[in-house]
């Protein structure tokens, strides 16, 4: 019985690893056939040959460069304004006890509850009397403010991590409240700044439902808003190039989300288990 | 009783703090509003406010017009609504696939979790594909499955044909198959989170109770039934409520995945009133769907959350 329990775990291990990493093969062996082998009856992971103007023929594709282009600007624009914004907040929302933490974090958790489909239909009409409705601009402060509350929790975690000590040492020898920040907090503070822009960054690169609903032009499209065209409107789909540009989409994040995996799951980890 | 009578009766009683500690206390308020500020107006304008509104237009008859011009016409929209069997029909497909993957991502994550804690090798490989899930964009998760599910030269198919079974099944396209071959890619897409969150839950019981356990002679299965679940019981219960309002809300996937076809079979609530308010143009109508959909959503979180937390009451005999 002992015996058997250490294959049979390998086993079950294989399955996941199956499980998990086959599709992303699939995609990726997918943009690298050429189209008749993805048209032909005979199935491999492997392609007979390797193809690359997949990728080429991707880029030419209307609109994917500038769509691609769209996403950068939205989604670094975003990621600077959350940073800028949240960092005093969740200055505030660590070291102040109280009923402005109570609020901070009682909000921070509800907005994780309701549906974004009660909110995008207000959503849509404040922008478009405001003018931002099929504009990037809106976009980006709509991905901002929905990033916020998270980004919050994050930073506020990582500010709670450095010891009141420190800025009460500061204050004693003689520097200011801003002394104190950006000589003694920030610097600390860094990491968190970090962990959290590249979430930032990745939420406003994947988001689909805001961008779908509030871009109507095509030239203001996203990357994922041009993908989904891809698939949907052009009659016959090149899978080839759609395979292509599906991996190119997903790069960005995947490399960050590699590169901070473990500051992102211990964030999402407090936020999960205290919530 | 106006702000600025508020504000000179406030001046005219006499603080009952020490003046100084009071202004202190004073100008550490207003300097942390100051830096609240910031965070709280795009909240208030984008967030908080299309929430009230959103409520507010459940009991109107706007639509999506250039110039909309709409009259209250009180609980009118949620009468039509009774009779909608439509709406219905999507909720019970939104609870099917809400449960569906919420349960399945649990066992499934689980499973990982129990497998990467037991000190098997790969585990680093592992790792990091649980986590590539949750970094692609819905839209390409969506197309890469729309690949491995394809009818005619998908992999799915090819390997159930390699192994003698039916390999002509239209997964995303046919009326049994199509929600749950969503749900699967739910699941796929879910696991990441739930899996890291219970491996840390699992790495924070302390060893010796399973050692004492297993020298009381308790097999794997009753070790897991009598030391690991009940300490795992906090964390499973906020993970699953929150991966039961992430999935009832989620949208993108099945949007990208069937649009809701084949014959609506995979018509999951929010795709129904996303198609109410901005293909048929009734905002009001979907307004009012949107919340009766939140009313469901919470009234089902506060049914589990109620039962898990009497049982933690009687588990600690208070």
């Amino acid at each position: 019985m002992r015996a058997l329990l250490r294959p049979a775990q390998y086993l079950a291990l294989a399955a996941y690893i199956l499980f998990l990493g086959f599709p992303l093969l699939w995609l990726i062996s997918a943009s690298v056939k050429s189209s008749g082998e993805l048209n032909s009856l005979t199935v491999s992971l492997l392609p007979q040959q390797w193809h690359w103007d997949n990728y080429s023929e991707a880029l030419d594709r209307q609109g994917l460069i500038h769509s691609a282009g769209n996403s950068l600007v939205v989604a670094l624009v975003s990621t600077a304004l959350v940073i800028v914004i949240a960092l005093p907040a969740s200055y505030v929302l660590a070291r102040l006890k109280g009923k402005v933490r109570a609020a901070g974090v009682g909000w921070i958790l509800t907005s994780q509850v309701f549906p974004v489909v009660l909110v995008i239909l207000p959503l849509f009409l404040i922008l478009r009397t405001i003018g931002l409705a099929d504009n990037l601009f809106g976009l980006t402060l709509v991905h901002t403010t929905y990033t916020l509350p998270f980004a919050l929790w994050m930073l506020q975690g990582y500010v709670t991590a450095i010891p009141v000590d420190l800025e009460e040492a500061g204050a004693m020898d003689g520097a200011g409240r801003w002394t104190v920040l950006r000589a003694i907090v920030f610097p600390l503070l860094m990491p968190g700044i970090v962990a959290t822009a590249m979430f930032a960054f990745v939420s406003s690169w994947n988001e689909f439902f805001f961008a779908l609903v509030l871009l109507q032009s095509p030239e203001n499209y996203t990357l994922p808003i041009t993908l989904n065209m891809f698939i949907g409107g052009e009659g016959k789909v090149s899978l080839g190039p759609l395979a292509a540009g599906a991996v190119l989409a997903a790069i960005p994040s995947i490399v960050f989300f590699t590169i901070l995996r473990r500051k992102l799951t211990s964030g999402l980890m407090a936020g999960a288990v205290k919530g | 009783m106006t702000v600025a009578e508020d504000v000179r009766a406030s001046a005219q009683t006499p603080a009952p703090r020490k003046p100084g500690k009071g202004a202190q206390a004073r100008s550490r308020r207003r300097e942390a509003i100051a830096l609240v500020m910031p965070s709280l107006v795009p909240i208030l304008v984008l967030s908080v406010a299309p929430l009230v509104m959103g409520l507010a237009l459940a009991f109107t008859d706007a639509r999506l017009v250039r110039n909309p011009d709409y009259d209250f016409t009180g609980v009118e929209n949620f009468v039509k609504l009774a009779g909608n069997s439509f709406f219905w029909d999507s909720l019970r497909i939104g609870l099917i696939w809400t449960v569906g993957v919420t349960v399945l991502q649990l066992a499934a994550s689980m499973g990982l979790a129990l497998l990467l804690n037991s000190g098997l090798r790969l585990q680093g490989l592992t790792r990091v594909l649980a986590l590539i899930p949750w970094a692609m964009p819905p839209v390409v998760v969506a197309i890469m499955w729309q690949m491995i599910y394809s009818a005619n030269g998908g992999p799915l198919n090819a390997f159930l044909g390699r192994v003698g079974l039916p390999d002509d099944i239209n997964w995303l396209g046919d009326f049994s198959t199509a929600l749950p071959a969503v749900i699967v890619v739910g699941v796929w897409v879910g696991m990441p989170q739930t899996t890291v969150t219970l491996l840390a839950g699992l790495q924070q019981i302390p060893a010796d109770l399973n050692e004492a356990a297993a020298v009381d002679g308790a097999g794997a299965w009753r070790r897991f039934t009598a030391v690991t679940w009940p300490s795992l019981r906090p964390i499973v219960a906020s993970i699953t409520s929150l991966n039961f309002i992430w999935n009832f809300n989620s949208f993108s996937l099945v949007y990208v995945l069937t649009a809701g076809g084949p014959g609506g079979k995979t018509m999951v609530p929010v795709l129904f009133i996303y198609l109410e308010a901005f293909k048929n143009r009734n905002i009001g109508y979907a307004a009012a769907m949107g919340l009766v959909l939140v009313i469901i959503v919470v009234a089902l979180l506060a049914i589990y959350l109620r039962s898990q937390f009497r049982d933690d009451r009687a588990e600690r005999g208070r």
